[in-house]
């Protein structure tokens, strides 16, 4: 084996989305890939997902970990934190999946799409306090 | 799966009508488009242009909430769909016209704006829309003319929501960067001469009622070259009330009382300090009436009666104590429509989508043929009305982009109609 191609394998990690409806869509993706870009290069239907492409500028990614997974994940900025606030159906384990890189230590591990996605400006009427 | 594999078989093709293509309409038909296999998809719209307010509401400086146009287009180069543009529903066509042609008509045209401020004063020169400043920088043929008169040096605006921050971050971005917008050319040839130092943000509530959301309270106060006007006394011992707070208000009000009672101390404080524009929020105060200059020829301030709250929490009300105060200022802009959120407009586009096919699949709809598009251009032919198509759009997009690249901008809006129809050979 040359030694690119043995670093690609190793380098694979398989996830498991759970979707809105519960099915469950099991896919494979490289160490340093977000969770936006493997959903985005595998096709997975996931209605909606990813609206802004990655930019922090909608919620519509986001994903609920694992707790032993979610511990382990990088340290969350205020910028993914105040996308977060107006997400829908926030939980103790919620992140953006845009914001989160793959690593070797997560195969394996499930991700749940919640039931419905919210937008930053959701859940304040724009305009109402005028 | 089950029931959309099996109407597959069913030899029905159902004709659906969008009327509007915001969110809404795209996110609608999008969902159509995918669970039913041969339904046909025709979204009208009274602009030349698609996508409504994600082209002609969303602010220039935030490109990334505009990323959903590329969502938007792949549903429009399905072959199943197709945009009818520069076509009014209610003028060109009625909507029971629409309603003989296809299955289902969708309405989804977005929220009407409110015309009138609705106090003394609101005709003075100098009195603005937000709504209508943002379609004018924006590039909304119908406020292409408005041209607001920015030589003042203290604006205020009414209304403590994201379209109220959107209006004062565009007057006090430095205008290099905002050069780099798809603002159009006429608004940066504007806002370049605009003297606008002052910018006073109004709410008739209390800095726990704020409307807007805090990635865009956090750019205000990251706004380089401006300083945040916050009275400390408008924020001590606010964090107590908002221990049991939901997250998003807690959050929020921490960010507002750290930047009002702890402001950075050091080298940043100093560059601060001496920034040459500030914004401000002011609190419980609600406008009675706009002040004349001594002229009458324009706006000199604005009265507002100091209120009170009755209730705590998002349900308080603002009451009247009696008090008034003059705040002197050279423009005012209101905000009056409500309006949503792209995504929350996504969902109900998806559930539109989901329950029509429902009501399909029951029967509810008719169930014959019905002639769709085909029966609506004759009509359309007949009363001179020239629909725009997805490819035409394109030809103006690409007309757009080159022209923006030329001034270094991502594209340079085109804002008169008739150009536009004659670009795409009408
Ligand atoms: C100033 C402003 C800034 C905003 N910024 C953001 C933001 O940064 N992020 C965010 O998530 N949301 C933002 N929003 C909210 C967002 O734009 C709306 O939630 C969303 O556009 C609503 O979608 P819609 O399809 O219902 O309406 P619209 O986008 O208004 O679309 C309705 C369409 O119908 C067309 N139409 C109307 N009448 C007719 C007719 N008779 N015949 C044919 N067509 C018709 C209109 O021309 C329009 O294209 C902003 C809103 C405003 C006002
Ligand atoms: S894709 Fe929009 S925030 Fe992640």
């Amino acid at each position: 084996l040359s030694a690119p191609s043995r670093r690609s394998s190793e380098d694979k990690v398989t996830i498991h989305f759970v979707n809105r409806d519960g099915e469950k869509l099991t896919t494979q993706g490289k160490v340093g890939d977000t969770l936006l870009d493997i959903v985005v290069n595998n096709n997975l239907d996931i209605d909606g997902f990813g609206a802004c492409e990655g930019t922090l500028a909608c919620s519509t990614c986001h994903l609920v970990f694992e707790e032993h997974i979610f511990g382990k994940l990088e340290a969350i900025t205020d910028e993914e934190n105040d996308m977060l606030d107006l997400a829908y159906g926030l939980t103790d384990t919620s992140r953006l999946g845009c914001q989160i890189c793959l690593t070797k230590s997560m195969n394996n591990m499930t991700v749940r799409v919640p039931e419905a996605v919210a937008d930053a400006r959701q859940s304040i009427d724009l305009g109402k306090n005028s | 799966l089950g029931f959309r594999q099996l109407l597959s078989t069913v030899e029905l093709v159902p004709h659906i009508c969008v009327v509007g293509s915001g969110p809404a309409g795209f996110y609608t038909a999008q969902h159509l488009l995918k669970h039913h296999p041969q339904a046909r998809v025709d979204i009208y719209e009274k602009q030349v242009v698609p996508f409504g307010l994600v082209r002609f509401g969303v602010a220039p400086d935030h490109p990334e909430v505009k990323n959903v146009i590329n969502t938007f287009t792949q549903t429009a180069h399905s072959t199943r769909c197709a945009f009818r543009g520069n076509v009014t529903v209610g003028r060109d066509v009625s909507v029971s016209e629409l309603r003989d042609a296809y299955h289902a008509v969708v309405l989804s045209y977005g929220a009407e704006d409110h015309r009138t401020l609705g106090i003394p004063g609101e005709e003075l020169p100098g009195v603005l829309s937000a709504r209508a400043f943002v379609g004018w920088y924006n590039g909304l043929p119908e406020n292409h003319k408005l041209t607001p008169n920015l030589n003042c040096d203290t604006a205020l605006i009414l209304g403590q929501g994201n379209v109220a921050l959107d209006v004062a971050r565009i007057l006090l971005t430095p205008i290099e960067l905002l050069e780099k917008t798809d603002i159009t050319a006429d608004a940066l040839r504007v806002l370049r001469q605009s003297q606008v130092k002052r910018v006073w943000i109004v709410g008739r509530r209390g800095p726990l009622q704020v409307a807007f959301t805090i990635k865009e309270l956090r750019e205000m106060i990251h706004l380089p070259r401006s300083q945040a006007l916050l009275d400390p006394a408008d924020f001590e011992g606010l964090e107590d009330l908002i221990k049991e707070a939901p997250r998003p208000r807690k959050r929020l009000t921490e960010l507002l009382v750290q930047t009002a009672l702890k402001p950075p101390k050091g080298e940043k404080a100093d560059g601060k300090a001496e920034a040459p524009r500030a914004w401000g929020l002011r609190f419980l105060r609600s406008p009675l009436k706009v002040l004349p200059s001594p002229d009458g020829g324009r706006v000199a301030g604005i009265r507002l009666a100091v209120m009170k709250l009755e209730g705590s929490g998002e349900n308080a009300q603002a009451v009247p104590t009696g008090a008034v105060e003059d705040v002197p200022c050279g423009l005012v802009w209101w905000f009056k429509s409500p309006s949503g959120v792209i995504a929350t407009t996504m969902n109900d586009g998806f559930l539109t989508g989901q329950v029509l096919l429902q009501d399909l699949e029951e029967g509810v709809l008719p169930i014959g043929p019905k002639p769709g598009y085909s029966s609506i251009e004759p009509l359309l032919k007949n009363r001179g009305v020239q629909p725009v198509s997805f490819e035409d759009w394109e030809k103006l997009d690409a007309e757009e982009v080159a022209q923006g690249q030329a001034a270094g901008k991502p594209r340079e809006k085109l804002v008169d109609p008739q150009q536009m129809l004659q670009l795409i050979g009408h």
